[in-house]
């Protein structure tokens, strides 16, 4: 089966379980993380490449220890022509992804730290990050 | 001896081209290597800049008479509600106002995705506007209904009125509790992971002139892109001082601008609909102000940099909604600006909630109207009442 991407959600209380281990051992997934992020209250955001026969089977593993697993095939854009550089995204993106350029204060996103997590989508009060799909 | 100059005087060079017209920030730079002196000697105008949500904002629309007429005792503008309890077909489109289905904070937190201030973006756009209104029917205006898609072309006078704008200053919001809050200061994370802030410090108009010795009724300004006025003093116009531990003025505090503008010349990039999370909706204006450099004085307080103007830092999850006073402290702009400051020895996040590139290119607009002698500076018929006017907050008992 093809790899597949995927991100994960996961709240402080079962931040601690072996969760990638029994991916590998108990589902024979190879798991290539790619970016990881933990914040002070260790709610945890993970993505990364799954591959192997019994992928869905891991992901309903997942689903079932209350990780939330969300597909990536979407990408955040940040719409230029709406984004006006407020900044009031930036404290709320967890990943640093939206962050300011010092001194001029301009509003840059890298979607490579992105991690789709959704947040900036309600946040942003012009609704300049968009989801495509 | 020390220059003085009047509001004519400069106009004159404004209109021989001769005008001496520089940013309040690059005048904070040039009173740091010069001093004040010599920066009052040289420079005529200081231009300044602001662009946010600004929530007390609004438009009346003469929406023109239909055949036969209608006394429009109800106005829905895409949906949204504009208040019409004036003449036959005035109406005021308020930048807060949301569709009457909107979900609100039922469904929390509340989207607010599109209310006045966005049927105000649509119509500066030259977008069509669907216009539905009701009327009870009399005999001079008979109709009692009517729906068309209207643009701002279509109807008569269209006049931005906003009575609060251009907040002088305002609260660095944190939240200390243990939940997320949703506010008009956007976001806050439990247990103060992030502080949000909201003027664009050394170049926000009213921080720059804190004493009204240049701004008043009649002084002509960047409003939407275009030219607005100063109509009187905001609501909640409270022009005082916050001091700091040893009773000294720290910074200007809550004075507040009511503006004026032709909405028809406006542009959608400098008045933007805004939908606050959890909160409402919202206009971010786009609004600056030329500051004429009558003298010593009004230079000295028009450089006050980022690190000499302060903010207070208040909990938005007890204090503000309770209404408590007292505060965490108080924290500079530049602090502000760097992207943490401390509180109670702790590292906090920070984020701008208006827009410091936006405030810079208004500044440098201004700026260049000025310079090209498209602008002239207009003189107050009066000035706005100042920290001495002893003006106190009311509140509503009960
Ligand atoms: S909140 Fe929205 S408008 Fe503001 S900087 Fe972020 S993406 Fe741009
Ligand atoms: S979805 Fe938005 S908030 Fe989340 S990581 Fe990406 S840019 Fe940041």
């Amino acid at each position: 089966m093809a790899p597949k991407k995927v991100v994960l959600r996961f709240s402080a209380d079962i931040s601690d379980q072996p969760m990638i281990y029994k991916l590998v051992k108990d589902y024979n997934l190879v798991i290539n993380i790619l970016k990881a992020n933990v914040n002070p209250q260790m709610e945890g955001t993970m993505v990364m490449d799954i591959s192997g026969e019994n992928i869905e089977a891991g992901i309903e593993y997942l689903r079932s220890v209350g990780v939330g697993v969300q597909s990536l095939t979407e990408e955040i854009i940040q719409n230029e022509d709406k984004c006006v550089s407020c900044g009031s995204c930036t404290a709320i993106c967890p990943s640093g992804a939206l962050f300011i350029e010092r001194p001029d204060m301009i509003v840059r996103f890298d979607s490579d730290r992105c991690v789709v997590c959704h947040l900036c989508l309600k946040a942003c009060p012009m609704r300049a990050m968009e989801v495509r799909f | 001896m020390a220059t003085e100059r009047t509001f004519r005087e400069i106009n004159e060079r404004i209109k021989q081209g001769k005008a001496v017209v520089i940013t309040a920030e690059e005048l904070v730079t040039l009173v740091k290597e010069k001093g004040v002196s010599y920066a009052t000697s040289e420079v005529d105008v200081v231009t300044t800049g602001t662009f946010g949500p600004m929530c007390s904002s609004g438009a009346f629309l003469n929406l023109g008479h239909s055949k036969p007429r209608i006394k429009m005792q109800k106005v829905w503008l895409n949906g949204v509600p504009a208040y019409s309890g004036i003449a036959a077909v005035d109406a005021y489109i308020g930048a807060t106002e949301v569709r009457e289905d909107d979900p609100l904070n039922s469904d929390y937190p509340g989207e607010f995705r599109y209310g006045g201030g966005h049927v105000i973006q649509d119509l500066v756009a030259g977008k069509k506007v669907n216009l539905r209104t009701t009327g009870y029917g009399t005999d001079c205006y008979p109709r009692r209904e009517f729906e068309a898609q209207i643009t701002l072309d279509d109807i008569n006078e269209a006049i931005l009125f906003n009575p609060r704008n251009a907040y002088q200053n305002y609260s660095c919001a944190v939240n200390p509790s243990s939940k997320t809050i949703h506010t008009y200061m956007g976001v806050l994370k439990s247990n103060m992971q992030n502080a949000h802030y909201s003027t664009s410090g050394q170049l926000s108009p009213l921080l720059k002139d804190p004493w009204f010795k240049t701004i008043g009724i009649g002084t002509r300004i960047f409003l939407g892109g275009s030219v607005g006025y100063v109509a009187w003093n905001g609501t909640q116009h409270f022009p005082s001082f916050m001091k700091d531990e040893s009773g000294q003025d720290l910074s200007p505090a809550g004075a507040t601008l009511s503006v004026i503008g032709d909405l028809k010349k406006m542009s959608p990039r400098w008045l933007a609909g805004a939908s606050m999370l959890g909160y409402g909706a919202s206009l971010s204006v786009g609004l600056g102000i030329p500051i004429p450099i009558l003298n010593e004085d009004v230079c000295r307080f028009a450089a006050a940099g980022d690190d000499e103007l302060f903010a207070p830092i208040i909990d938005y999850s007890q204090a503000f909604p309770e209404r408590e006073s007292g505060n965490l402290g108080h924290v500079s702009y530049a602090e502000l600006k760097s992207g943490t400051i401390k509180i109670n020895g702790r590292e906090v996040t920070t984020a701008p909630m208006s827009s410091y590139p936006r405030a810079r290119e208004i500044a440098g607009l201004l700026k260049t109207w000025i310079q090209k002698g498209e602008f002239l500076l207009g003189e107050p018929v009066e000035l706005l009442p100042d920290a001495n006017a002893g003006i106190n907050a009311n509140a509503l008992q009960g």
